[in-house]
């Protein structure tokens, strides 16, 4: 198991160094100049040029790039031109908020997105299976930012049941101490805050989830569909077990495997879909940061804020990897 | 089904229901009538006057700061503030500030011609990462430089020193005479902050990170820190992503505000924030959209309030590219421009046709400039006047890659400039380029054709802002050598007599739409968007809007 964690681990060098690659590039490729960007709207071609010169822009590419690697290798994702405040601090900031809001999404797909794809695997071939494929499809297909903008129209602004921005009514006075709203309000014993953030979580958790929620579902029917016809499943049927406890006991925990896989790679789904999300509901994390700093030029934001990103969907990914071999010996063998 | 199953089932659905009709009983929160919400594009960068420039900064540091000068609200006329009265002399450079007495800063330091020395000269003295024109642009913009001489920047201080004559007379000398001074100082960035929090909490640290970026090294006007003026609100709190909180300042000096708190959120994009207005989060918020103003006007509940214009586009006329160091040719431009139809035609409503090259808001202003409306006829007859053969050539030139506010679509608005044109005798040749790095630097070495598209947006009040910047010295740009008009703005650059100076502006301003250097043809007024119990709000041309004369009605 050790040396299954390890070569993963050791796998991740190369991928790390290509996002930086891929990021570093991406932002020399965008349109304008970061030295444009930091001195703003009205700066003379003087002062960019001494900008352009002192910040080494105009030095080899390849000096640039050793220059970058060795910056975010401290520790140090640069300055936000926006706010002049660290990366790292906004990103501490900024980051609970995106946790919370993709925590809350993953709720929403899982359970729900579990009970209907198993309820329609049972109900094979009947109504409940083709509302659930019906579902499904649509929550697939359909743009999360348009989602987004539905539900928002629908249950914030023409019906008010649910507020339209932020993570909290600002009326509220409210302590933050972990930046986790809704657990901020626990802890705190604020319970008009707690459930006010989680008012401020059910739309955009709901718009987020849709695409895991369809996903989930679908993998769900089709495992409970193959394990159900397992012999050892029969077996347990012919044994006398209620039909309740073999699909809790042999059903539904076989068919969880490859349900926890989906759910793991949903993560870095989520990430993406958080930028269209948070805009929409103003909801201040990564997403609508990076957003801003896109619109703003932004370019420390921009490049330290993408490989955060990156590397979060890379290390997610790697602890799937790793619990997946926890929960099935063969793929850990299979690695050796 | 699993028995199980079905139970988990029903407990969901029983949930959702109990959840929507929780939501539906305690929907819409609403306002309190003595607290305001309003939503802003983003977090403002500092709190602290001296090193922003970005307008969601400078709308709360003018709730907190006043300085020597204000304005009257909604207008650009100089009135006292901090300041009681003010006198020039020795031509200009010697300003003279009777102070007002009894006044205090939040935090119980009084305010007197010490404070009023210790900020002038905290500006003065910049040094690093402080004195370039990126963080402290406003000083360098009016004051013309440092004590120090900041690498990369051309330094011209214009102050020179600041004395304290007794607690209420502050006397300020410049290098040289600037009647533009007193106007300057009614700048957010210049507001009185308190010696004592600036000390305190480390206003005067601060680095210039890795990406040449100002960062702060202090508590001063940052999140979770301090930022102490003596205007009628006072910081309360500012967590980025959650709000900003200024609560009235019970012992203001003058007229005490109506509102308890207002609260600043920051919420970016613009569907958003209009959104967040009609279901109530916030009560009023700028920078609506032009096509978000037709469903703020049919919503009964909202309203939209007009800032006036203080922005200018126009078409420069290069007089360093024959034929158009002739008059009569740039009058047969003039005339061949179709400004009215594009106004009408790009502007959604927004727009008003610009007759000089500065909005009405400000001093100097002339009614009686000579006006040039759309005649191809005429302008045909003048080209022939000229002695030239029609079609003439004309290389007219348009950025890609931008939209300002007085330009929003800069392609759409050269193609019905290039058809009345081509429809007036000339025959256009597009040319474009990316507004950075290439259009600019073209326009501004005047290799962007005989004509182009570009236009500004004030910094501040005073008329030198825009007509002085435009043509008080020789540039490339406009490719001519006027001296009867630079003497004239120079000579009004320096008058001290308010009135004498305004008569000055409009005798440039007549000079000018004379002379034809180029052809302004709109300025665009910006919408704010409101709910309609919510009254007092004065829109300023140049955005300094108190939130201290804003209450609720009804």
């Amino acid at each position: 198991m050790l040396r299954f964690a390890v070569r993963r681990l050791i796998l991740l060098v190369p991928i790390l160094i290509g996002l930086s690659l891929l990021v570093f590039i991406w932002i020399r490729a965008l349109p304008g100049s970061p030295a444009q960007a930091l001195l703003g709207e009205r700066a003379t071609d003087e002062s960019i040029a001494h900008v352009r010169d002192q910040y080494g822009l105009d030095e080899p590419i390849y000096d640039q790039y050793w220059r970058y690697l060795q910056t975010i290798g401290s520790g140090d994702l640069g300055t936000s031109i926006a706010s002049r405040r660290p990366i790292t601090e906004e990103i501490q900031e900024r980051f609970p908020a995106t946790i919370e809001l993709a925590i809350s999404a993953m709720l929403f797909a899982t359970l729900i997105g579990i009970p209907l794809g198993f309820v329609a695997a049972k109900r094979h071939g009947g109504a409940v299976d083709h509302a659930s494929l019906f579902v499904s499809l649509i929550g697939v297909s359909i743009p999360v930012f348009f989602l987004a903008l539905l539900l928002k129209w629908l249950f914030a602004v023409e019906l008010g049941w649910l507020p339209s921005v932020g993570r909290q009514d600002v009326l509220i006075d409210a302590e933050h101490p972990t930046n986790f709203y809704v657990l901020d309000g626990i802890i705190t014993g604020n319970w008009n805050a707690a459930w006010d953030a989680v008012k401020h979580l059910i739309l955009p958790a709901i718009a987020l989830g849709s695409i895991p929620l369809a996903i989930t579902a679908r993998i769900t029917r089709a495992s409970v569909l193959d394990v159900q016809n397992e012999d050892y499943v029969r077996t347990a049927r012919a044994k006398g077990i209620s039909p309740s406890a073999v699909d809790r006991r042999h059903v539904l925990r076989n068919a969880m495997l490859p349900i926890s896989t989906i759910v793991g790679l949903q993560v870095g789904l989520l990430l993406s879909g958080a930028i269209l999300t948070e805009t929409v509901f103003a909801f201040p994390g990564i997403g609508t940061w990076l957003q801003m700093a896109i619109v703003n030029r932004d370019y420390p934001v921009i490049q330290g804020g993408v490989l955060f990103v990156a590397i979060i969907v890379v290390l997610v990914n790697l602890l799937v990897d790793i619990s997946y071999g926890l929960l099935n010996p063969r793929i850990r063998l299979a690695g050796r | 089904m699993g028995k199980g199953l079905k139970v988990l089932l029903a407990a969901v659905a029983v949930a959702l229901t109990v959840t929507a009709a929780t939501l539906a009983a305690t929907s819409r929160t609403g306002a309190t009538s003595d607290t305001l919400v309003f939503g802003t594009a983003s977090e403002p960068t500092s709190l602290d006057g001296a090193v922003v420039s970005d307008g969601e900064s400078l709308r709360v540091i003018d709730q907190i700061t006043e300085g020597l000068v204000g304005l009257k609200n909604g207008t650009t006329v100089i009135v006292p503030k901090l300041a009681t009265s003010w006198k020039a002399s020795n031509a200009g450079k010697v300003w003279t500030f009777k102070l007002r007495k009894g006044v205090q800063f939040q935090d119980g330091t009084p305010f007197n011609a010490k404070a009023v020395c210790a900020n002038f000269d905290r500006w003065y003295n910049f040094t690093g990462a402080f004195a370039s024109d990126s963080t402290s642009y406003y000083y360098y913009t009016v004051f013309g430089g440092y004590k120090k001489k900041s690498a990369g920047l051309t330094n011209a201080p214009l102050y020179r020193s600041c004395k304290a004559v007794g607690d209420s007379t502050a006397v300020i000398t410049l290098r040289r005479p600037n009647a533009a001074f007193l106007g300057a100082l009614s700048l957010t960035a210049f507001g009185m902050q308190s010696p004592t929090a600036m000390a305190k909490y480390g206003a005067n640290k601060g680095t210039l990170s890795k990406d040449g970026v100002f960062t702060p090294g202090g508590q001063y006007g940052v999140p979770g820190g301090y930022a102490v003026g003596t205007g009628p609100f006072k910081l309360e709190s500012w967590k980025i992503g959650d709000k900003l909180e200024i609560v009235r300042n019970d012992s203001y000096w003058g007229k005490k505000a109506f509102l308890r708190r207002v609260i600043f959120r920051s919420i970016p994009d613009n569907a958003a924030r209009l959104q967040a207005l009609q279901t109530g989060e916030i009560q009023g918020y700028d920078l609506v959209e032009p096509q978000d103003i037709p469903t703020v006007q049919k919503n009964s509940k909202l309203k939209v309030l007009d800032r006036p214009a203080f922005n200018v586009a126009y078409v420069t006329i290069n007089q360093a590219v024959k034929p158009f160091d002739n008059p009569l040719v740039r009058q047969a431009v003039a005339y061949g421009l179709d400004r009215a139809g594009v106004v009408k035609s790009f502007y959604a409503g927004r727009g008003t046709v610009a007759n000089e090259f500065m909005p009405p808001e400000v001093v100097g202003y002339s009614k009686g400039v000579k006006k040039y409306s759309y005649n191809p006829a005429k302008a045909k007859q003048l080209l022939q006047q000229a002695g030239l053969t029609l079609p003439v050539e004309v290389e007219f030139w348009y950025p890609t890659d931008v939209s300002r506010p007085y330009m929003p679509d800069p392609a759409r608005n050269f193609q019905a400039f290039a058809a009345s044109l081509d429809k007036s005798g000339f025959k256009v040749i597009p040319k474009s380029a990316p507004w950075r790095p290439d259009y600019v630097s073209r326009v501004q070495a005047g290799t962007a054709g005989a004509l182009n598209l570009i236009g500004w947006t004030g910094d501040f009040g005073d008329p030198d802002n825009f007509i002085g910047t435009f043509f008080r010295t020789q540039q490339g740009q406009w490719g001519f050598n006027n001296p009867k008009l630079f003497a004239l703005l120079n000579k009004a650059l320096i008058e001290t007599s308010i009135s004498k100076r305004a008569a000055l502006y409009r005798q440039a301003n007549n000079m000018i739409m004379n002379f034809l250097p180029g052809v302004p043809y709109v300025h665009t007024k910006p919408a704010l968007a409101f709910q309609k119990n919510v009254v007092g709000y004065i829109p300023s041309p140049v955005s300094l809007e108190p939130f201290s004369t804003v209450r609720f009605v009804g």
